[in-house]
């Protein structure tokens, strides 16, 4: 059979990609980063802060339409999260966003898997993330080998080193061609009870492994943001925590060029947060300036209205740009109130590259100031880190320090809230699993951290300790054992068996969806006149009316106490749409340009045109006429352009006047259906004057629907998106029509 | 414990530093937390980089997991999980796999544990 292979115009074949997954091996190890492209020349503009493009298909900005459809990339690599608890779905969704520019791909794992003392295998369904396995692994990088090719650029595949499995996971990770991980014994400690002197071990010998396999690390510091209760009087702490897990993981062996400290402004509107952020910035890329930055988003103060937290995540993205961010990722607007859906991961991804394009080229203009506020404040935070490091000595070193709650205190360091989170040396989960090494301790694998007596059996072996065994995994990928399920319930093939009908080349059922193939999922934007509590119970009464499942409202804005309440409402719905079943319009009809110009040339035509009513827009109607916007100017039709606010009997008469062809109107506002009233007007008074007949009478604007525009009298309509040719073709088709039944009467 | 804000007495013997001083002095500390640490990860072992050790040369988890709970039962581990099977295979002429196989079936830890006696080699 040949071999799989993605096609553009066809959704991803996930039961393909599942096909002799045992047989398959990853074409690379480590991480890719974006190539800066300097100068950059895309359409009309000029990039300075730049990565080369993407050489396969993308999806740009929503205007990307208006300067030739580029789609210039930013340099930072891109993230984005992705974990429904169904990792077959989660492909789907990886393609959609890599479209959008992302190029690190994050898996979190289920709850709970960094207590489970081994590694998972199989495909269980997770909960709040996806269970990490072998299985698992393979099939999303499968996957993304496929989707790289289909982009034109790398992606960086990426989940977490933590836990009590955390060696077996590194190992794993480095078989299957993971590029990058989270790993940070602090985070096992302070956040996950592990007992802390495992935690430090194990970390020795996963970064061991990661260091060999090219993989880049991210810490796990930002998490003293999400939990101190003032995340920005934590700053001092984090410069700390970064500093162990980088040092740390330095002298194990990891390039420092590789290790990426996970950084989240701290503080979010209405704090005057980029006042109190940028120094904290600054101050971290002076001391860790031979280390990465992972500029995180801040999750911190985030709630459920998703342009709330599309702002913060633009704020900080300008405290990116006045530093830097070798990787930006994104959180997506909606993870205040539910698991991350698929249009809230591309919003994200959108969002951090509409930001970073249009701030492109800032550092060239602006620069941070040497005096006041900022370096006074640089110099402060810097100081309280050191003396926090000082302290972790005085007391014993970092284990003591940890046992006595000097970590994710609320007190601005040196001051303490006597509120941090305390961890005992002989506590947590796995204490008094750490064992010392025999004198003829000895283990035959590559990258292995610490004392291997290899020497007791073969001296020439020292530098090579897989050489007593011919080659590790490492150097003889076929020694794996991969095992596909060991539940015969909780698998990716009986998820998928419930949902065939909505699967595969011929399937022609669909229902709307967020997060799962199927889940009906739909999200309902409403207002009610009405107190916030009224609404809510509105909104239900709305859902149960209209036949939704499992309604629950997802975020309520107060527009007044009295006047109104925003509600948003998610729900489901469960019947299946036939697409065969569907009136679906047909495509804009479009001639060739030499068809338009030739029929122009053999009769000209006159057209009159305005923006009728009370009515400023200009933008579209010019678009439509002007010949340096394409439009039907270059037929060689001639146009007369009334303006704006054009009373509909002017245009009329100036038809009359011109003895025009066509009349063409443009009416942008909508407002109580006043575009559609504007063009029954026009219709009217054409017929009372006796010249409908004589006149082609099209009308168009962004809230058009073309039928509705029919309806009201014109003959043709165009909405949003419509170009001067399509506007140009039907006047010729037009007219041509009118000729042949006789009834034009020029 | 709880503190009030005394940087303004604490941070006195900073206050000489230069920005390149105290960055200097900052990693300088940052890698005396540290060596402790380090070192620690290189005199001990734990049963995650034991299981780590076994899938590298070739078992699975549902193999490597056993191994390591019997040699922790046989008190073993300090040996390491892959330097037993590595001698045992070498001994009983068998292949790494058999060996680790059989380990991890409970089998042949008598014959393992006459391996290491008497100490270290």
């Amino acid at each position: 059979m040949a071999e799989y292979k993605l096609n553009m115009d066809q959704r991803i074949d996930v039961e393909e990609i599942l096909k002799d997954l045992d047989k398959y091996r990853p074409r690379r190890r480590g991480w890719e980063w974006r190539k800066p492209a300097k100068e950059l020349k895309a359409g009309p503009f000029t990039y300075r802060d730049i990565a080369e493009p993407m050489a396969g298909e993308s999806v740009g900005l929503m205007t990307a339409h208006y300067f030739e459809n580029i789609d210039p990339q930013p340099l930072p690599s891109i993230t984005t999260e992705i974990a429904s608890g169904r990792f077959e779905d989660d492909i789907r969704r990886m393609r959609m966003v890599a479209h959008h520019g992302a190029d690190h791909i994050m898996v979190i794992r289920t709850a709970g898997q960094s207590h489970f003392d081994g590694l998972i295998e199989g495909t269980p369904q997770g909960i709040g993330g996806v269970p990490i396995t072998r299985k698992q692994v393979r099939a999303q990088r499968k996957a993304l080998d496929m989707i790289e090719d289909e982009v034109g650029r790398p992606i960086n595949y990426h989940s977490y080193v933590s836990g009590v499995a955390g060696p077996e996971v590194a190992v794993m990770f480095a078989e299957e061609g993971v590029n990058g991980a989270h790993q940070d014994p602090q985070y096992n400690v302070i956040y996950r009870n592990i007992n802390m002197i495992r935690s430090f071990v194990d970390a020795c010998e996963s970064k061991k492994v990661m260091a060999w396999s090219g993989m880049v690390q991210i810490d796990g510091a930002h998490n003293a943001n999400a939990t101190a209760r003032e995340a920005w009087k934590v700053m001092p702490e984090l410069m700390v925590q970064h500093a162990i897990n980088a040092i740390f993981s330095a002298s194990v062996g990891i390039e420092k060029k590789n290790i990426c400290l996970s950084t989240v402004p701290p503080s979010a509107t209405p704090a005057p947060c980029v006042f109190m952020d940028l120094p904290y910035a600054v101050a971290l890329r002076d001391l860790f300036s031979e280390y990465r930055m992972r500029a995180q988003m801040n999750t911190k103060y985030i709630e459920s209205s998703t342009r709330d937290a599309t702002v913060t995540h633009v704020l900080n993205m300008l405290i990116s740009k006045l530093t830097s961010a070798d990787i930006q990722s994104t959180i997506t607007p909606d993870e205040g109130r539910n698991v991350p859906w698929h249009i809230y991961n591309v919003e994200a991804c959108d969002t951090a590259k509409q930001t970073l394009l249009g701030l492109d080229g800032l550092m060239d203009m602006v620069e941070l100031k040497k005096d006041g506020p900022l370096p006074e404040k640089v110099r402060e935070l810097k100081e309280r880190a050191v003396l926090f490091m000082e302290e972790i000595l005085e007391v014993g070193g970092y284990f003591n320090a940890v046992e006595q709650g000097f970590f994710v205190d609320s007190g601005f360091y040196p001051e303490r809230g006597g509120d941090g989170i305390c961890r005992e040396i002989t506590g947590g989960v796995g204490a008094g699993t750490v064992f010392k090494r025999e004198s003829d301790y000895m283990a035959p694998v590559t990258a292995h951290y610490g004392y291997n007596n290899v020497a007791q059996y073969d001296e020439s072996a020292v530098n090579d300790p897989a050489k007593l065994i011919g080659g590790c995994t490492f150097e003889c990928p076929e020694k794996i054992v991969y095992i596909d399920e060991l539940d015969e319930e909780d698998n990716v093939n009986a998820r998928m068996a419930e949902t065939a009908q909505f699967r595969g080349k011929d399937c022609h059922m669909v229902r709307p969806e967020m997060e799962w193939l199927a889940d009906g999922t739909v999200l309902i934007n409403m207002f009610f006149p009405t107190s916030k509590r009224v609404a809510e119970a509105a909104a239900l009464e709305v859902a149960k009316r209209m036949g939704l499942a499992d309604a629950e409202v997802i975020s309520r804005e107060i527009m007044q106490q009295s006047e109104g309440t925003r509600v948003e409402l998610k729900g489901r719905f469960l019947e299946e749409i036939d697409i065969n079943e569907l009136d679906i319009p047909e495509e804009p009809d479009v001639m060739t340009d030499d068809e338009i110009r030739a029929d122009i040339e053999r009769k000209p035509m006159v057209v009159v045109c305005g923006t009728v009513g009370d009515d400023e827009h200009s933008v579209g109607l010019r678009e439509i006429i002007d010949i340096k916007h394409g439009g039907i100017e270059k037929y060689g039709m001639k146009v007369h352009y009334l303006g704006t606010s054009v009373p509909v009997e002017k245009l009329v008469n100036a038809a009359i006047e011109l003895d025009a062809d066509v009349i063409m109107a443009s009416t942008i506002i909508s407002h109580d259906d006043i575009h559609y009233k504007n063009i029954a007007a026009i219709d009217q008074l054409a017929k009372e004057m006796g010249v409908r007949e004589k006149l082609i009478f099209i009308a168009g604007g962004t809230q058009v629907t073309p039928e509705l525009a029919v309806a009201n009298g014109a003959d043709a309509g165009f909405g949003r998106g419509s170009k001067g040719i399509h506007d140009a073709t039907f006047m010729v088709k037009r007219r041509r029509e009118l000729e042949a039944a006789g009834k034009w009467p020029k | 414990m709880k503190r009030n804000d005394d940087f303004s007495v604490r941070h006195q013997k900073l206050a000489g530093m230069s920005d390149e001083e105290l960055k200097a002095y900052f990693w300088k500390l940052a890698q005396q937390v540290v060596d402790p640490l380090l070192e620690y990860g290189r005199t001990h072992t734990t049963p995650s980089i034991e299981r780590s050790v076994l899938l590298r040369m070739g078992f699975s988890s549902l193999e490597a997991k056993p191994m390591v709970d019997f040699a922790i039962a046989n008190n073993m581990i300090g040996h390491g999980v892959g330097n037993i099977v590595y001698r045992l295979s070498k001994s009983e002429k068998i292949s790494i796999r058999e060996a680790g196989v059989a380990l991890s079936e409970g089998k042949d830890w008598d014959k393992a544990a006459a391996l290491f006696e008497g100490g270290a080699n």
